[in-house]
């Protein structure tokens, strides 16, 4: 086996030194009765070659982009990785490295987190940013868990327009604390209903997701507005976080926290993981947050270097008392996000945000014209949400058939929303292949 | 020692991004515009983000800059204790960045997306075996994550049972993620010390159990790399008062084809693709948690599932006393194409094996620098041992200075001050892919240092030397932080 370096010499050899007479006597301590008695029962080994062909022949099976033309988003977004992000992401340098709790030989991955996390904070609008959580959904989960420990208070309120998968998310990590969860619903422009705020007591945080679920960017001033209290904090969350080249960020509209997810920041979408979780705050927050954080500081000789720091909040240290558990985090995926806000730059992001802004336009006006309803008038940024007729399940199941992905359903998800679509336009979708959906499905 | 592997060379300094590049620079391609511009609400429009503009060639080589100053397992030796840093085979980066699965949007449906259901569930089955317990889920993204999912799985277990409890025994042994875990649960832990012997007693244990105790948190191997020689007994005392045993699988690569977890009376266990399942680290992370469990605790664990149906495969969300979803799709999808791929290529003889060696290059490094560092618990180790730095207090030598050192000698620094019942504990964990020479090599390091110890205490103090920065400060980064730039 190639990865076992060992040769029977030195098998013998090392056996020999520990006064061992074979790789069996190695586990003579261990009781019998906890020994495994029968071998694996696992495929026989496959040569390089053999295991090409068969995972060549598992990944055929999947549809995806050229051969499908996908207008799915509903977090998880179709963009283009420049091939030098996607090449340096690759340096096993930073692929074969262990968390960096030896600064002295991580600088490289110090450094390239610290720059995450000030784009990250630059980006989200807000103070500090902290090194990744696992994904959206585990980042509003661990947002919500802060508001409670911020503010003290005993309840949330999530607005249903947050992506039902990141509710779901929250529902189990809020499960066993005995904390409340309440529902916002939303208003027939597509927006989150905030009328219900005023009746809510005891209120530790508010989550509200721009761009929605729907694609609707929301009111956020007309959100800070409405907290019922000054203790509540405001929770922005996002699935689409090239929305902020466009639109104002979570910070400038008023967020203690935003988080959410950055798959769409030069992370392949790999059937929904791994992504990355966005995690950004006040700095007044900053020792209530979960997390990794690494800060600046100077070496011996005064050179400037990185490190892990207020570890203090962590679990290594507090134990019970941390922040959150988490330890493994995100960090490759948040060096492919820092390598591909660099690649951008602050002009190249604004000028891709405003390329998905019109793609989804020009196909929204298209299905408009072709006579299909847009049940929500709210503004939105690249995905937005389409009322077909009654019978549209029969053209969905042809165009399947014809490698075209005409949105998601979201009957699934709002049992209320029967007939209607989510559907997704960025820059990888070409207006020939907009023009040809919507021929498609033109009664 | 022919010559010390460490060494210093041509590498670069490299500002902070934004002190580099003009606006005006651009690093990426816009495909061409093929749609007219909308307008914009003005209300709404922001200013977009303050990045630094930067051509393609300066962020290349800025990152690539960064890259050489990290010492990374495919360039040398990282034997940290309990984190499995074994080599990452490159295949498996192959495997997952084909188009097929990189590209895969997650709610495709699911007659076309047959192949990643297929890979999932077949790695759920081997994973199953590997382990001897009887169902597995994927979701979790972390070792971290499947603590917490283990924990909602006692919850829900007990809950079900009508009787939720407040406590949870976790030994002094315990990753520092394990009451954490425990505690967004909820719990409060109750710490058991181990024996004289490095290990759990089924009499401590036996004490602190009762009827308002959820269970048991036990690493096995612990972090000693100690097998809990008791643990058939320890799981029956706590069985008997209607606990769970909670099964940390971070050391899984002690024991793969050799013990079965199942049969240890573990009711749940995670384990991290991360280590024992060769992907790579990622210096943080992506890594993946899976959790598997015992038949009882099956009908909880995270939604979907994948399920084969003829020859069909589906995610069902039909398991009414699921504790939910854990991530917001299936998990790391990504990490588990490496694993899968990892599997395949070692086979059932190969994956016992590289359990063989990983114990063979422990027992043998225990051998070898016995004496020269003192050996807490002189006793069969598994895949990691344990040493401190009690030897060199004479000399004011602490563990720090010694593993500093040995990052002048080309070297990953072991695990140190950790498990925290050794003072000043040196946990090496070498992994079964370190060649012997490499080994050797890493032995005569480790006695060089300490003969320099005795000899020459300066040079461990002011250690390292040759890397890009010397001793960091801690202490100021944390007491005024500085956390962007």
């Amino acid at each position: 086996m190639r990865y076992l370096p060992h040769t029977a010499d030195d098998i013998a050899t090392m056996l020999k030194a520990v006064q061992i007479d074979s790789l069996e006597g190695l586990f003579a301590h261990i009781p019998q009765d906890c020994r495994r008695r029968e071998t694996l029962k696992i495929p026989e080994a496959l040569t390089e070659w053999e295991l090409n062909d068969h995972m060549d022949a598992l990944a055929a099976t999947m549809a995806v982009s050229p051969e499908y033309k996908v207008f799915m988003g509903a977090g998880s977004y179709a963009h283009y990785v420049p091939a030098a992000a996607s090449f340096l992401a690759g340096r096993s340098e930073f692929v074969t490295a262990y968390t960096p709790y030896q600064p002295e030989v991580s600088q490289g991955t110090l450094q390239a987190i610290y720059e995450y996390q000030t784009l990250t904070a630059r980006l989200l609008g807000l103070e500090v940013a902290n090194a990744s959580q696992y994904d959206g959904a585990s980042a509003l989960a661990e947002a919500m868990l802060m508001a409670i420990r911020v503010s003290r208070k005993k309840t949330i309120a999530v607005s249903s327009a947050v992506h039902p998968m990141y509710r779901r998310v929250l529902a189990t990590y809020f499960e066993p604390t005995g904390f409340n969860i309440r529902e916002l619903p939303y208003l027939p422009d597509g927006t989150t209903d905030l009328g219900p705020l005023k009746d809510m007591d005891d209120l530790g945080g508010v989550a509200i997701q721009s761009p929605n679920f729907f694609g609707c960017m929301e009111n956020l001033e007309a959100a800070k507005q409405s907290l019922p209290d000054k203790k509540t904090l405001l929770v922005i969350c996002f699935s689409e976080p090239l929305a902020y080249g466009l639109y104002k960020s979570p910070g400038q509209c008023g967020a203690d926290i935003a988080c959410g997810e950055g798959q769409s920041l030069g992370i392949p979408r790999t059937f929904g993981g791994p992504g990355l979780g966005m995690f950004a705050a006040k700095m007044k927050y900053v020792r209530n947050m979960p997390g990794r954080l690494v800060g600046q500081t100077v070496d011996e000789e005064g050179k400037r270097g990185h490190v892990l720091t207020l570890a203090t909040r962590e679990q290594h240290i507090r134990r019970e008392k941390a922040t959150s558990n988490i330890c493994t985090n995100h960090s490759l995926c948040a060096l492919a996000a820092v390598m591909y806000m660099a690649s951008l730059g602050g002009s190249g992001f604004k000028e891709l945000a405003r390329l998905n802004y019109d793609k989804a336009e020009y196909l929204k006006e298209a299905l408009r014209k072709a006579g299909f309803k847009l049940p929500f008038s709210r503004l939105t940024f690249n995905e937005f949400v389409v009322e077909f007729p009654d019978d549209f399940k029969k053209t969905y199941q042809g165009l399947l058939q014809k490698k075209i992905i005409a949105g998601l359903p979201l009957v699934d998800f709002y049992p209320e929303l029967k007939n209607h679509y989510l559907l997704c336009a960025t820059e990888t979708t070409a207006r020939a292949d907009m023009d040809a959906l919507v021929k498609e499905i033109i009664p | 020692m022919k010559e010390i592997l460490g060494t210093t060379g041509l590498i670069f300094n490299e500002p902070l991004l934004w002190e580099k590049g003009k606006k005006g620079r651009s690093g990426f391609s816009l495909p061409r515009r093929d749609v007219e511009k909308h307008p914009v609400d003005k209300q709404l429009e922001g200013p977009g983000p303050d990045f630094p503009d930067l051509s393609e060639v300066e962020v290349v080589r800025h990152f690539i800059r960064l890259s050489q100053w990290n010492f990374s397992v495919d360039s040398g030796m990282y034997p940290l204790g309990s984190c499995t840093m074994k080599y990452n085979p490159k295949t498996n980066e192959r495997q997952a960045a084909r188009s097929g699965f990189a590209q895969a949007h997650p709610l495709l449906p699911q007659h076309l997306s047959q192949g990643t259901l297929k890979l999932m569930y077949d790695l759920e089955q081997y994973l199953t075996e590997i382990t001897g317990m009887d169902a597995t889920s994927l979701q979790p993204a972390a070792g971290a994550h499947g603590e917490l999912t283990g924990m909602l799985l006692f919850y829900a277990y007990h809950k079900s049972q009508g009787a939720p409890r407040s406590k949870i025994i976790v030994p002094d042994t315990a990753h520092g993620t394990n009451p954490a875990s425990a505690a967004l649960c909820g719990y409060r832990s109750v710490p058991v010390k181990s024996n004289e012997r490095g290990v759990l007693s089924p009499q401590a244990v036996g004490d602190i159990m009762d009827t308002d105790t959820a269970g048991i948190m036990v690493t096995n191997p612990n972090t000693l790399g100690l097998f809990e020689e008791n643990i058939k007994a320890v799981s029956e005392i706590v069985h008997a008062k209607g606990g769970l045993v909670y099964g940390d699988g971070a050391n899984m690569n002690a024991i793969m084809g050799i013990v079965n977890m199942g049969e240890l009376g573990i009711d749940v266990l995670h384990l991290n693709l991360h280590k024992t399942f060769s992907s790579p680290h990622g210096g943080g992370g992506p890594g993946a948690g899976p959790v598997c469990v015992r038949k009882h605790l099956e009908p909880f664990l995270p939604v979907p599932r994948v399920i084969k149906q003829k020859e069909r495969y589906a995610l069902s969300e039909d398991f009414p006393e699921t504790i939910g979803k854990i991530h917001a799709f299936y998990g790391n999808v990504g990490v588990m194409i490496r694993s899968y791929s990892y599997i395949l290529s070692m086979g059932p003889a190969d994956l016992k094996k590289a359990s063989q060696l990983a114990v063979l290059n422990a027992a043998y490094i225990k051998d070898q620098l016995k004496g020269t560092f003192h050996l807490p618990y002189d006793r069969p180790c598994m895949h990691e041992c344990v040493f401190s730095d009690k030897l060199q207090e004479p000399y004011k030598v602490t563990t720090l200075d010694i593993v500093k050192r040995l990052m002048d000698y080309g070297f990953h620094p072991p695990t140190i001050y950790f498990p925290l019942v050794v003072p000043g504990a040196i946990m090496i964990e070498p992994t079964e892919t370190e060649s012997k020479e490499d080994i050797d090599l890493f032995i005569e390091s480790m006695q060089a240092i300490a003969k320099e110890a005795k000899e020459n205490p300066e040079l461990l103090h002011a250690a390292p030397r040759k890397t890009k920065r010397r001793r960091l400060d801690e202490t100021a980064a944390a007491r005024k932080p500085c956390l962007t730039g």
